[in-house]
């Protein structure tokens, strides 16, 4: 691996300082299963490795009923899935950190540089993105705050100005009856890459017949995950049935605009964009049902 | 080249110290500064696991972990196992069932194992495979491992 220089930072304004003096020659250390290899395979050209584990806030893990949940940017997947709070009242995000690479990735790995990394095909970003999730990011000017979906901007590009880091993601306390929901497709069981990824948030009324609001978000048909705003409008105020579902399913797919790669073609991707959002949608819907 | 740093950890039990740059991984450490050459280079990039390790109770990949790092953390390797007059029963399990053709993967699968059974004592046939999902095994077509998994389960 290219020679860097290690900094163990302990406050956010020295990692803030570092990340200003550095510029594009630093990187930022949480759990490095991207990070390391990029600089393995020479993708990042670092002169200094900034660790943000020691750092108080990139660590903090709170469910408060009241203001919701505070996930530190720095927080490993194995402890959100271990997080009895978490899986209660976020199920969606849960589905995602299961099967972000394997146990010993989600030991080390995060939601925060999962979303830092912004591939395009990241599990973890739509999750964040049907439950309103807002990115707390410090920087020189002080704290800012971004809602997830514009954090985003392009492959590995993110909304992170010169010297910002993320913090942490806030996720608000999930409404009345509401619930989850994330799944992909990959040609494996596990350990893979999505081929498609699709998210889902549903809010229901009181009968559970009918939808509130709702929330699709996408992965890895677009340089960016997408929030499928006009399909998650759709379903404003409607009762639930096939029809309405598949409208949704269908407005979700005019959005997509998936390349061909190795992993699959446009085309297939934009038909498992359909069957994957139906799926959310109804797997969110069925766990609103069955929590009763 | 950047400085050496000076790293003090605790390795299957005992203090240990070290002076590593901070572009070694945690795999190179422990083979190339430290010679416990158990844990094994496969890919390098966190897919195959074979240099599966355990660090404060976690498995991880050590290639995906920089040797500076683990400045005072405990990690387990391989080579912590076993005891002077016996094998460890998940050793023996895959003794047993021959779980291992070429043994590349063997030391990296046998730590993810423990890191499993101290988690799980008594995992389900699923819970295993998704658990060694991250370790790969170009022989044994993982049957065998799997077994040797649950019976190590079934013996301690």
């Amino acid at each position: 691996m290219q020679a860097f220089e290690y900094i163990d930072a302990k406050t956010v304004s020295e990692a803030v300082a570092l990340l200003g003096e550095k510029g594009d020659k630093a990187g930022l250390l949480s759990g490095g299963t991207d990070l390391i290899v990029q600089a393995r395979e020479g993708k990042k050209n670092l002169d200094w490795i900034i660790d943000i584990k020691s750092i108080p806030e990139v660590n903090e893990l709170t469910f408060d009923s009241n203001s919701g949940l505070t996930l530190g940017a720095a927080v490993p997947c194995y402890q959100i899935y271990a997080n009895d709070s978490i899986c209660e009242s976020f199920p969606g995000l849960v589905d995602a950190t299961v099967i972000i690479g394997g146990t010993a990735i989600q030991g080390r790995a995060g939601i925060g540089g999962n979303l830092c990394n912004a591939s395009p095909a990241a599990d973890g970003i739509p999750p964040l993105i049907v439950l309103k999730a807002t990115c707390v990011i410090a920087g020189p000017n002080g704290e800012r705050e971004l809602p997830v979906e514009e954090f985003c901007t392009a492959p590995g590009q993110t909304a992170l100005e010169k010297g910002e880091m993320l913090i942490s993601l806030k996720i608000p306390v999930p409404e009345k009856n509401s619930s989850s929901f994330y799944l992909r497709f990959i040609p494996r069981n596990e350990m893979d890459i999505a081929v498609v990824g699709a998210g889902a948030s549903v809010v229901l009324d009181d009968s559970k017949q009918r939808i509130v609001s709702a929330r699709i978000a996408l992965a890895a048909v677009a340089p960016t995950p997408l929030f499928a705003e006009e399909a998650s409008a759709l379903l404003t105020d409607k009762e639930i049935n096939d029809d309405i579902i598949e409208e949704a399913a269908q407005a979700a797919q005019s959005i997509a605009r998936p390349i061909s790669d190795m992993r699959g073609t446009a085309e297939q991707r934009t038909h498992l964009v359909g069957v994957l959002t139906r799926r959310a949608l109804n797997g969110a819907i069925e766990r609103v049902r069955d929590a009763a | 080249m950047a400085k050496k740093s000076h790293v003090q950890t605790t390795i299957n039990g005992e203090s240990v110290e070290f002076l590593c740059e901070p572009r070694q991984s945690l795999l190179e450490v422990l083979r190339d500064e430290l010679h416990l050459t158990g844990a094994k280079e496969g890919c390098n990039n966190g897919n195959c696991g074979a240099c599966s390790v355990i660090l404060d109770g976690r498995l991880v990949n050590s290639c995906l972990v920089l040797g500076v790092e683990i400045e005072g953390k405990s990690v387990e390797t391989i080579e912590g196992l076993a005891d002077p007059e016996k094998l460890h029963p998940i050793q023996d399990a895959f003794l047993e069932n021959a779980a291992l053709q070429c043994g590349i993967c063997t030391p990296g699968i046998i730590m993810s194992a423990k890191a499993l059974l101290d988690n799980n004592p008594k995992p389900t046939e699923y819970e295993v495979r998704y658990w060694l999902a991250g370790n790969l095994c170009r022989c044994t077509g993982y049957d065998k491992i799997v077994r040797a998994v649950l019976d190590a389960a079934e013996a301690t």
